[in-house]
């Protein structure tokens, strides 16, 4: 066998890969519905802090102000660790996908509020008070005049963090997931072969090379020109 | 569950102590790995990024490839390609190696990009102004566009930073025993959190001032931007 032909069948083993491809299959649909989760939830709490960080109540403001930092400072893999491993102490067993979920989302969470409140800051005070001295509510105000500003200045800073947050949904492969990675890593194991991992490879591809590409294109259609 | 159930498994004092040389090995760990990946990362931006400066389309498109192929692939993935992979090609690699290549593919992605926002954000006269008081191309590179280029784009230089030094916790997974690792360790040893929650605590401590000067960095960038 030629160098060429071991590599082939090391890396492009054909019948490794029609063995373990419904399995990596299973982990893609995992991987996708892991993500989508975490980037509804995620994005919801986020606006949510955001909103409330709005009312101005300062003890309150603090206290998202800590959380944020918090979970903008802990590395994903720390938090999933802590969750997983940890929390059983407490009488508290979570899935590997419901720790994965959870800290994802919670990281989500931190870096969107930012990027949210970043966005209702920016709109001029002078918004706020014309839009109330024209007769509309706070909750109006803040619907149909603040956040249409707010979240077009948001949305690539937002996109970009987004896709680099789900990416870590491959983390779940550690608390045992068996989403793309997990199941590339499983197969390796069984069929001593690394043909699962080449697919888990090109199943990410597939997945995220359009969101990179779409990422990309949200920067240029919604920057601002100076 | 009491407070002192509470406290005695996440907040132990004495398995903390006894854990703390182990933790402190991690740390120093942490802190030798993200000095070599930091680095390698960004040389690996500088030069995606000065190839970026390139109109031939077979530079081009090639380098748009290479990019967007390394910032789709998760780093984990990246890592137990290189780690686990490699092997079977022949290439037995130690954990450290291994983390060095992985991080050099994905994080040197992630500051071309941001490297190739700056240079592009930087006039072009600056360059025709340098190239015709007798600057080469590459002087004028080097002295004048991207020293302008890293200002314009410091704020996402230093958050990339601090998501390369986070991310040195993936590095557990391939055994290197970072401070993650040995928190794991110390955990599974003593049956009991603390070293985990301890560990939470070191990146806290050690990341929050970071975290902090760039909440204020980026604050005044959306103003900026918003004119």
């Amino acid at each position: 066998m030629t160098a060429w032909e071991r590599f082939a069948d090391s890396f492009f083993n054909a019948r490794v890969a029609a063995e373990y491809l419904p399995k990596i299959i299973d982990g893609f649909w995992l991987t996708v519905v892991l993500a989508l989760s975490i980037v509804v939830s995620g994005l919801a709490a986020g606006l949510l802090l955001a909103l409330v960080r709005s009312l101005g109540v300062r003890p309150l403001n603090w206290l998202i102000i800590f959380v944020v930092d918090l979970f903008r400072a802990l590395p994903p893999l720390v938090i999933i660790t802590l969750l997983f491993f940890g929390l059983p102490a407490a009488g508290m067993e979570l899935s590997g996908f419901a720790s994965t979920w959870l800290a994802l989302s919670l990281v989500l969470m931190a870096f969107s509020e930012e990027i949210f409140w970043a966005g209702i800051t920016s709109v001029p005070k002078g918004q706020w008070e014309a839009a109330r001295s024209t007769g509309l509510t706070f909750l109006q105000t803040l619907r149909l005049v603040v956040l249409p500003q707010a979240i077009r200045l948001t949305i690539p800073p937002l996109t970009n963090r987004t896709i680099a947050i789900t990416k870590g949904t491959a983390l779940a492969s550690v608390v045992a997931v068996q989403e793309i990675l997990g199941a590339a890593n499983a197969g390796v194991s069984f069929s001593f072969n690394p043909t699962p991992l080449t697919l888990g490879a090109l199943a990410y591809l597939v997945l995220f090379i359009p969101v990179v590409v779409f990422g990309r294109w949200v920067e240029t259609r919604f920057a601002w020109r100076r | 569950m009491s407070w002192d159930d509470f406290a005695f498994a996440f907040f132990n004092l004495d398995i903390i102590r006894e854990a703390s040389p182990i933790l402190i090995q991690g740390l120093v760990q942490t802190i030798l790995l993200s000095l070599l990946v930091v680095p390698l990362g960004l040389f690996g931006g500088i030069v995606l990024a000065l190839l970026s400066t390139v109109r031939n389309p077979l530079v081009r498109w090639p380098l748009i490839a290479w990019v967007d192929v390394f910032r789709a692939l998760p780093p984990l993935v990246l890592l137990v390609f290189v780690y686990a992979g490699l092997p079977f090609a022949g290439l037995e690699l130690p954990a450290w190696a291994a983390v060095a290549i992985g991080f050099f593919l994905n994080t040197g992605a992630y500051y071309g990009e941001i490297l190739r926002a700056g240079i592009e954000s930087v006039p072009r006269g600056q360059m025709e102004a340098a190239r015709s008081t007798g600057l080469t191309r590459g002087q004028a590179m080097a002295y004048v566009v991207l020293p302008q280029a890293v200002r314009n784009v410091l704020p996402d230089l230093i958050s990339n930073t601090l998501e390369v030094v986070k991310l040195t916790s993936i590095a557990s997974v391939v055994a290197l025993p970072e401070l993650l690792y040995q928190a794991r360790q110390a955990q599974s040893v003593t049956y009991n959190a603390s070293p985990i929650v301890a560990a939470a605590v070191i990146y806290f401590i050690m990341l929050w001032p970071v975290v902090r000067l760039l909440s204020r960095l980026e604050n005044r960038q959306l103003a900026a931007a918003r004119g």
